[in-house]
């Protein structure tokens, strides 16, 4: 229809011509932002309000009732919350979240403790080397992860390489036990999510100006009281995307929890999978994902006020400065 | 500079990210049924990958699926980074990139799940043929790469320099002349990478695709899952040593290519800037 439009008002004149030329960049903006909107809305947010309304929907056989119902001239709104508070007192449930935000905690922080100094070394090494050793960090990627996370039920099995190798060199007289443990399940963790880490923390730490340490150097400052009063705060920026980068993929994670984890290792996204595919509880798996979307939205909400206020703080005191320059 | 620590560190570092890859390539050749156990160096796993039709219409299925949605997820993820990068109000911006950021936070087990339902609900809306399998499993792909693609293209169309564009508009080239003439050529590369992230992150999902697929639509990563959840399947090792190969000779001639087509570009450089004050002396 509105190329259609256009192309009649096109020969009416040159004040014709430039109109359909507005319309013609109206509706090109309009398809520009429209079209990957709709189709996100369609497929990504519609169906999470499938999700949001099948959790506290009654289910009737495999069709679910409608929440609102119209008859004898009432309307009637009928929610069914028994699965929001089931999954609010069963100590089970509570222990998953608890222990799926903890694991997650636990692995941003260890990426932080290796990542960091990998990242700062990085950036020491010979400009000419940087390069490639950006890229062998980020090279892993381009392999299949499922492979990776795969590898190590081969390297950490009681029969595995790591047990043969400690054995041949007695080092240990019986094979430890590894794999099926929150260790396993973590070394897939940390193995998986370290580049995330390391990547943004080179970011910044290779943006920061040496100069800045030789000058704390001049004045009489220890390297290591350098290195936290100048570098650590100058990298602030990249601790928070790494370890973002990290926390939330990780409270989510399901593959690495089933291959390389245990029954003892609760991970959130695994009850949401078994109460899906073996329990067959629609409505409970729905709810269970409708409450980990705020677990993952909490953090971010929190890192985005925290963001707001800083960059406020930051205005605030950059203007009297810029007021006297 | 760096120090004995420092050398120490990263040594360590590049140990922990490439021991399990090697082990993987290396066990692929272990002539022996447990995957742990070295009994000799042999292909069998490799003519059992041949052999194997299942492994092999999976792959066919993958490639497939991951070829349609990176092609997608850059033409959505064009639209969507130009919309970002170059309409900088409209009304429901922020709704927009919420909704542009949300499948890189949202875990795959929701989009999976959702979108499931969703469908579900359709199919249960509207009756008909079931629209779970090839379409379902490239709709979920597509809306998680068109995440990942509009993050890539839009880091590089904001470098691009606008005045050209307003140039080329003063003109009188109409946008999509501006935009084929001029933005597309200058974004070609970020395309092509983004291309083959999308496609790669498409060839290795397996979680929304356990939601989306139907009996005969399984995908590689799925039914790599599915052997690896049962326990080792030096199989799998020989998948894991080819798809390596592949890689690594496709990373080492995109950073040829990328080397030569640098200097190229210097060269021209150099050429033009001669030129001009060859000819700034002329004049």
């Amino acid at each position: 229809m509105p190329s259609a439009a256009s192309a009649v008002s096109a020969p009416v004149g040159s004040s014709g011509g430039a109109l359909a030329r507005l319309r013609h960049i109206n509706w090109g903006r309009k398809a520009v932002i429209g079209i990957p909107f709709a189709f996100l809305v369609l497929f990504f947010s519609l169906p999470f309000l499938v999700v949001l309304k099948i959790s506290v929907s009654e289910a009737d056989g495999v069709q679910f009732k409608d929440l609102v119902d119209f008859a004898d001239g009432t309307l009637t709104l009928r929610l069914k919350l028994a699965n929001y508070q089931f999954l609010a007192t069963d100590p089970l449930y509570l222990k998953t979240y608890v222990s799926s935000v903890a694991y997650a905690a636990g692995n941003a922080l260890i990426c932080l403790f290796i990542g960091y100094p990998f990242a700062y070394f990085m950036t020491r090494a010979r400009p000419t080397l940087r390069p490639i050793l950006v890229m062998l960090v980020s090279l892993p990627f381009w392999t299949s992860y499922l492979l990776r996370i795969y590898a190590w039920k081969g390297l950490l099995d009681d029969n595995g390489v790591i047990n043969n190798v400690l054995l041949w060199a007695h080092v240990i007289d019986a094979p430890l036990k590894m794999m099926y443990t929150a260790f396993s399940m973590m070394i897939g963790m940390v193995y998986t999510y370290l580049p995330f880490m390391i990547l943004p923390l080179y970011g910044t730490l290779v943006k920061a100006d040496p100069r800045l340490l030789e000058a704390a150097g001049d004045l009489g400052t220890t390297p290591w009281k350098a290195f936290w009063l100048i570098t650590v705060p100058l990298s602030k920026a990249g601790i928070i995307a790494g370890t973002m980068l990290v926390f939330i993929p990780s409270v989510g994670e399901y593959v690495i929890p089933e291959l390389l984890g245990g029954p003892q290792t609760l991970m959130i996204a695994r009850v949401l999978w078994n109460e899906y595919f073996q329990n067959v509880d629609w409505p409970m798996a729905s709810a269970v994902a409708v409450i980990m979307v705020v677990l993952i939205l909490l953090p971010l909400v929190l890192l985005n006020r925290y963001q707001n206020v800083e960059g406020r703080a930051q205005g605030d005191a950059k203007r009297p400065g810029g007021a006297a320059a | 500079m760096i120090g004995r620590l420092g050398k120490a560190w990263l040594w360590a570092g590049y140990a922990f990210l490439y021991i399990p890859i090697v082990t993987l390539v290396v066990f692929s050749f272990n002539d022996s049924n447990l995957l742990s156990v070295w009994g000799g160096v042999s292909l069998r796993w490799y003519y059992a990958l041949v052999a194997d039709e299942q492994i092999q219409s999976a792959v066919w299925i993958s490639l497939k699926i991951a070829f349609l949605s990176a092609s997608a997820a850059i033409i959505l993820g064009t639209l969507a980074a130009f919309a970002i990068s170059r309409y900088r109000r409209f009304a429901g911006r922020t709704t927009f990139l919420a909704h542009i950021n949300a499948p890189l936070v949202v875990p795959e087990v929701i989009t999976g799940l959702s979108l499931l339902l969703f469908f579900v609900a359709c199919e249960n809306l509207f009756g008909g043929a079931s629209l779970r399998g090839l379409l379902s499993i490239w709709i979920g792909h597509t809306s998680i790469c068109t995440a990942y693609a509009t993050v890539v293209i839009q880091a590089r169309l904001s470098e691009v320099d606008r005045s050209v564009e307003e140039a080329a508009m003063d003109l009188g080239c109409r946008p999509f002349q501006v935009f084929y003439l001029i933005i597309l050529p200058a974004i070609t590369q970020s395309l092509a990478s983004a291309w083959l992230l999308t496609f790669t992150i498409s060839l290795d999902d397996v979680v929304s695709t356990q939601f989306l697929m139907m009996p005969g639509t399984t995908t590689l990563p799925v039914l790599i899952f599915a052997r690896a959840r049962l326990g080792l399947d030096p199989m799998i090792n020989a998948v894991a040593t080819i798809t390596v190969i592949l890689v690594g000779t496709g990373v080492a001639v995109a950073s040829l290519l990328l080397v030569r087509q640098e200097r190229l570009r210097a060269e021209a450089q150099a050429a033009a800037y001669r030129e001009a004050v060859l000819a700034a002396k002329a004049g």
